[in-house]
């Protein structure tokens, strides 16, 4: 499992600290699932776990949100089109659209946590017809900290798919909600006796927001979460990330809350 | 009067209530309209007043030297606006601005107390209602606090 060069095709930067780069694919038959996450190595200096963010219907290329919070990230938003970067993968479980086909379906992200998630909508959106109605809950910290901006006004325009956007501090020329993810919850129209959630964010967001969606009727085994532990090998093998029973790398990320009962309430280790 | 009681009994905030019981609720209230721009309290001034929002955003805001105006929290149909008139010293904490134009059913705070006290149930019935209300926004205010998309990655 070595990592394969890749070379960079586009750098975009989202946010002040936040960049999403294109990566070449590393072999013809190169696809992956919603919610999968590859190994993105910055030769000399680290790897790191991060979360695919682009369509699933399009194997070209990898599309990865970086957001720069230490040295090997530093180093990935540092790269430059046409450089390389190292790529195992991909990885873990995937956010399975296909139990959600005929339901409503919730997909509620808190900050960053939108990068994996929006493979999801990607998927959801491919194949529109196979769902009820469709929700994106998106919660960020600001205006100006709102990811992917721009695409979440295109899909604003949509009349199949509910965006409901918060922040937690406005700004004077903010016109949305103020409050957190958790408040929208309430403000959108959905069948909790069968729905299907889909979250990530925090874990201190999702806690909340499971608990917020249990008193709407949602059970555990229609609660996907994607959980963030320190996830070195990908493969289930060296036990950096292991959280209980659960080797997060393998078993996770996504993981539903039934499968995770009171793990998802450890604190990490 | 039957028109205000339609509308409060149709409301999830009042579901499991008696037919007698929101009968009494809503001789306490009216409904109210609120233009865009408009201001339905400000902070400081009397709290007599509740309002559950049918439609239209309020923004709950406090004003500071340093920052002017600031919104702390916005407020949307199904939510309630106002408690400050349930204890001393009855003058609300916030400014509630109106984002976008607002219908609401409008209740008379001491009339509400009035009623509860004269029928416990039914006053314990509203502590209830009033009492998750406020529980889910100080949780929600508790996860503001915590600045959680910070340092998440």
């Amino acid at each position: 499992m070595s990592p394969v060069p890749c070379r960079i095709l586009s750098v975009k930067q989202e946010l002040q600290d936040t960049y999403t780069l294109e990566i070449e694919s590393p072999r013809d038959d190169w696809s992956f699932l919603p919610g999968q996450y590859t190994m993105l190595y910055a030769f000399g200096i680290g790897e790191v776990p991060i979360s695919i963010s682009g369509d699933p219907s399009d194997p070209t290329k990898i599309v990865q949100t970086i957001r720069a919070v230490g040295a090997v990230t530093d180093a990935l938003v540092g790269l430059k089109q046409g450089d390389f970067v190292g790529v195992r993968g991909p990885f873990g479980t995937d956010w399975d659209t296909s139990v959600a086909e005929g339901r409503d379906v919730l997909i509620i992200a808190g900050g960053v946590g939108l990068a994996p998630l929006r493979p999801v909508v990607f998927d959801v959106l491919n194949h529109r017809d196979r769902y009820a109605n469709v929700t994106l809950m998106y919660g960020s910290r600001s205006p100006g900290e709102l990811l992917f901006a721009s695409q979440i006004s295109e899909w604003r325009g949509r009349f199949d798919l509910e965006v409901l956007v918060t922040v937690d501090h406005g700004d004077d020329a903010w016109r949305g909600p103020v409050g957190v993810v958790t408040s929208l919850i309430g403000r959108s129209s959905f069948d909790g006796e069968t729905a299907l959630a889909y979250v990530c964010g925090p874990e201190v967001m999702m806690r909340f927001t499971i608990q917020a969606l249990e008193r709407k009727g949602l059970t555990n085994d229609r609660l996907y979460v994607s959980m963030e532990r320190n996830m070195k090998c990908g493969i289930g093998l060296c036990g950096h990330c292991q959280l209980e029973r659960f080797f997060v790398c393998k078993d996770g990320p996504v993981m539903t809350c039934a499968q995770m009962a009171e793990s998802c309430w450890i604190r990490e280790v | 009067m039957s028109e205000v009681f339609d509308v409060v009994r149709d409301q999830p905030f009042f579901a499991g209530m008696t037919e007698e019981q929101i009968r009494a609720v809503a001789e306490t209230a009216r409904l109210v309209s609120f233009d865009e721009g408009g201001v339905i309290f400000v902070e400081g001034g009397p709290a007599r007043r509740a309002y559950l929002i049918l439609d239209g955003d309020v923004a709950l805001s406090l004003r500071t030297q340093e920052h002017g105006a600031k919104t702390i929290q916005t407020l949307h149909r199904g939510d309630f606006v106002g408690w400050s008139w349930m204890y001393p010293p009855y003058r609300w904490s916030f400014d509630a601005n109106v984002q976008s134009e607002v219908t609401a059913v409008q209740f008379d705070g001491p009339q509400l107390k009035k009623i509860s006290l004269a029928d416990p149930e039914l006053g314990y019935e509203l502590l209830k209602r009033f009492t998750e209300v406020i529980v889910t926004r100080m949780q929600a205010l508790r996860i503001q606090l915590l600045d959680v998309y910070s340092t998440f990655r």
